[in-house]
């Protein structure tokens, strides 16, 4: 069942995920979304500019954080509103485990407009890599 | 940088036409399962005209929009020390593939900040009838420079 503005309370849980990362899912990424950066593909490039290695596209880490939302009300096009900060590089070893993002969701506020704020966290390894990452959504009154 | 371009709107060159199987591509690149992204009968059922795009797709034409500017010699970004400091996006509706889409970019600021040129830039998503349709915040960060 979608959840129902009325059926809320802040500090509701939404149900947690994890995103494996890999490699191969930079360049579907890249390729999708055309940005062709070369630190998140080119390790060479990346170790030049300074980084651990490659890392992913803060959009890649934004577009999937997003799914707790979109997988618990079912519907992607009820988010009215989405932003986040990119606090730390998801950083994606060349290997079969690649990175793995871990992402929770609570209710922060219900709005008397109908709407409802989801208040993201994103860690990986511990570390939080998306900061102030809220969500905007409208569900149905009842 | 420049601080002439505060404040400076570049409207758009062409339009951005959103097609099925890129709404397809782009929701399987990034994880997205639901079925109203690739499935037109899903979509339809949902009350939608056809696949909808994932909540972040207007990325894609909105960086699009902005790379031009942000390539602009006369603004002087060093785009070689750019990385992506926040996103925002707000929809007044989803993208449908099909719809027609300009992008306009408006330069809301630019400031330095610890040795860091810091650009915000707002891209306005309208449909071929005029309507909004979502406008998207970036906030770029050149590193300065190692000494």
């Amino acid at each position: 069942m979608s959840p129902t503005w009325s059926s809320l309370t802040v500090g509701d849980q939404l149900p947690e995920r994890q995103f494996p990362i890999q490699r191969a899912d930079l360049i579907k990424y890249a390729g999708a979304s055309l940005d062709f950066n070369l630190i998140h593909w080119n390790e060479r490039v990346a170790l030049e500019v300074g980084l651990p290695n490659v890392v992913a596209h803060g959009m890649l880490t934004m577009a999937k954080a997003v799914q707790v939302v979109t997988e618990w009300t079912g519907d992607p096009g009820c988010i009215i509103e989405y932003g986040c900060r990119f606090t730390r590089p998801v950083v994606v070893p060349d290997n079969s485990a690649g990175a793995l993002l871990f992402v929770t969701g609570s209710v922060t506020a219900l709005n008397d407009d109908g709407t409802v704020q989801v208040t993201l966290t994103a860690t990986c390894d511990g570390a939080t890599v998306l900061g102030k990452a809220q969500v905007l959504v409208r569900l149905p009154r009842q | 940088m420049n601080q002439d371009w505060i404040g400076r709107t570049v409207p758009a060159s062409n339009t951005y036409v959103v097609g099925r199987e890129k709404i397809r591509e782009f929701a399987v690149a990034i994880g997205e399962v639901s079925p109203v992204c690739t499935d037109v009968d899903a979509a339809r059922q949902a009350g939608y005209a056809d696949v909808i795009a994932p909540p972040t797709f207007a990325i894609v034409m909105s960086m699009r929009a902005l790379s031009t500017v942000i390539h602009d010699p006369d603004l002087g970004l060093d785009f070689a020390r750019v990385v992506h400091g926040d996103q925002r996006f707000r929809h007044q509706r989803p993208i449908v593939a099909g719809d027609e889409l300009r992008v306009d970019i408006t330069i809301e600021s630019i400031r330095s900040m610890a040795g860091n040129d810091i650009l915000s830039a707002r891209a306005d998503i309208t449909d071929a009838s005029g309507q909004a349709v979502c406008s998207t915040w970036s906030t770029l960060v050149a590193r300065e420079a190692a000494a």
